[in-house]
């Protein structure tokens, strides 16, 4: 049985109109946002399911949009976030689509770069304003970004989990979860941990030399 | 701690305690928190709900979809000029009640209370039993204490989900929750909140989660307006040493065999009752072409 906290059940203050398609829409995209590391001039929003059907009348477009822009679900500039978008030359667009085998609340957010390639975040808004991310550019991945999470992308040799668990037991952060995977010679390493890290740590991780990509969502 | 309504009452009689009293205790305790942070907390979470409940009686809201609001600003209007079927106190309510839910709809700030969509019930019912009753704020607070408690157990032991369990377990539940809390701030027993909270569930057995367009709006805010009523109604009952014959838990978990029983239809999916109406289903086909 799940326990529940006064306030899961008076909560989450949010901006409406629905916990699922605005406050999980507006989480969903400011994950992505944080994951994606910012620099996009254009974020395109694929949208499957009950989000393509709704998005409008439940305000999960201008959610999303705030989303990107660093809003949370609780700020009430979600209303306003096309105008702020603009404000900040950022251009968005919403295509909507069909995903095999996915959630009914499921966004694919594409970030558009002038000097790199795209970059995708797949995730669904599975309820009461959770969220799960489900791919990475590719990677397929599980998480909810209700735990400081870390990723590491790195080539794949033996000693690395203890390199990083050794850093980050020294600084006493428990792992909350751990998830590694491979493809080819490159290895995946997606890391919840239970409480945010400091800088200092981060750089610590940074400085592995076989670490090839870090991203850090706090 | 406490799972059930029957543990819950346990816990008030052997220990001499509120349902507050309670509810708080395993609050800090689950939360790792003190009590000025858990109460902090909660006087910040009923701002928010004060704000929603009052922001649309004065001036006009309309939803992002254009389809619903205004009639929070049109209750008040009627209840202050003329002469009302059922008084002042219980229009006052539902303008409370239907504010919070146009908030809502506007993209504004509300507290969901045990979702957005039943949202506007629990802020209303407490402040008007604040007014009605002269309540202080400690008073008030623990009212929604109480009424975290109620949504407790039936997010345990049912489900607050229209998806799930229908209309019942939204504005229903949230209606149960709202009962039991003015209960206490009047001054009645811990037994007395929790039949409160079980004549709600009974009132509204059943009810279907039909919203047109799959939006959050139309019948929700109406629904929002008599929720609160019955709220209302069902704390006097118990107040009046009306006794619920068949126990709280044994009303939650028909409440959940109840949901599981409806269609899919009729539980959020827009595919029936005044969704699927002629004109339910016009001005959703308005709304999306």
């Amino acid at each position: 049985m799940k326990e529940y906290g006064v306030f899961d059940i008076l909560g989450p203050v949010m901006v409406g109109p629905s916990s699922s398609h605005t406050a999980g829409a507006a989480r969903l995209g400011k994950i992505a946002s944080e994951i994606s590391g910012g620099g996009f001039y254009k974020v395109e929003f694929h949208l499957h399911g009950s989000f393509a059907k709704t998005y409008k009348g439940h305000g999960t477009d201008k959610a999303l949009v705030a989303g990107i822009l660093g809003y949370s679900p609780s700020d009430e500039e979600l209303r306003d976030s096309f105008q702020l978008a603009k404000d900040k030359g950022i251009l968005f667009e919403f295509i909507e689509t069909e995903m095999e085998y996915a959630h009914p609340n499921t966004a694919k957010i594409v970030f558009k770069y002038k000097d790199r390639p795209d970059f995708y975040i797949t995730g669904s808004s599975i309820g009461g304003g959770s969220i799960i991310i489900t791919d990475i550019d590719g990677d397929e991945v599980e998480f909810t970004g209700e735990y400081p999470t870390i990723i590491l992308k790195y080539k794949d040799q033996k000693g690395m989990i203890s390199k990083i668990s050794s850093i980050l037991a020294n600084h006493e952060i428990n792992i909350a979860t751990m998830k590694v995977s491979r493809d080819g010679d490159n290895a995946t390493m997606f890391c919840e941990i239970d409480t945010p890290i400091e800088e200092n740590v981060v750089e610590e991780i940074k400085n592995i030399k076989e670490i090839t990509r870090a991203k850090f969502i706090l | 701690m406490f799972n059930k309504g029957s543990e819950l009452l346990d816990l008030c009689n052997k220990e001499n305690k509120k349902i507050s009293d309670i509810v708080i205790e395993k609050e800090m305790k689950l939360s790792n928190s003190s009590l000025e942070e858990v109460i902090g907390i909660m006087k910040e979470t009923f701002k928010v709900m004060e704000k929603s409940a009052t922001e649309a009686l004065n001036k006009e809201v309309r939803s992002v979809s254009g389809l619903t609001g205004g009639n929070a600003k049109k209750v008040e209007e009627y209840r202050n000029s003329r002469k009302t079927l059922s008084g002042v106190f219980i229009n006052s309510a539902m303008s409370k009640a239907l504010s919070t839910s146009e908030v809502n709809a506007s993209m504004g700030k509300v507290c969901a209370a045990p979702t957005a969509g039943a949202s506007g019930i629990l802020p209303s019912a407490i402040l008007s039993a604040k007014e009605k009753l002269e309540s202080d704020d400690d008073t008030t607070i623990r009212g929604l204490f109480v009424a975290a408690g109620i949504g407790e157990i039936v997010a345990k032991n049912a489900t607050v989900s229209g998806a799930e369990g229908g209309c019942q377990a939204e504005c229903g539940v949230a209606a149960a929750m709202a009962a039991a809390g003015i209960v206490e701030m009047a001054g009645g027993t811990p037994q007395m909140s929790l039949d409160a909270a079980g004549f709600a569930l009974i009132n509204i057995m059943g009810l279907v989660c039909d919203p047109i367009a799959g939006l959050v709006e139309y019948p929700c805010s109406l629904r929002n307006a008599s929720g609160v009523v019955n709220a209302l109604i069902s704390a006097d009952m118990a107040m009046a040493e009306v006794e619920s014959l068949v126990p709280f838990d044994e009303v939650v978990e028909a409440l959940y065999k109840v949901g599981k029983a409806l269609p899919e239809s009729l539980r959020e999916t827009a595919l029936g009752g005044i969704a699927a109406t002629p004109t339910g289903k016009e001005l959703s086909r308005r709304l999306f072409s």
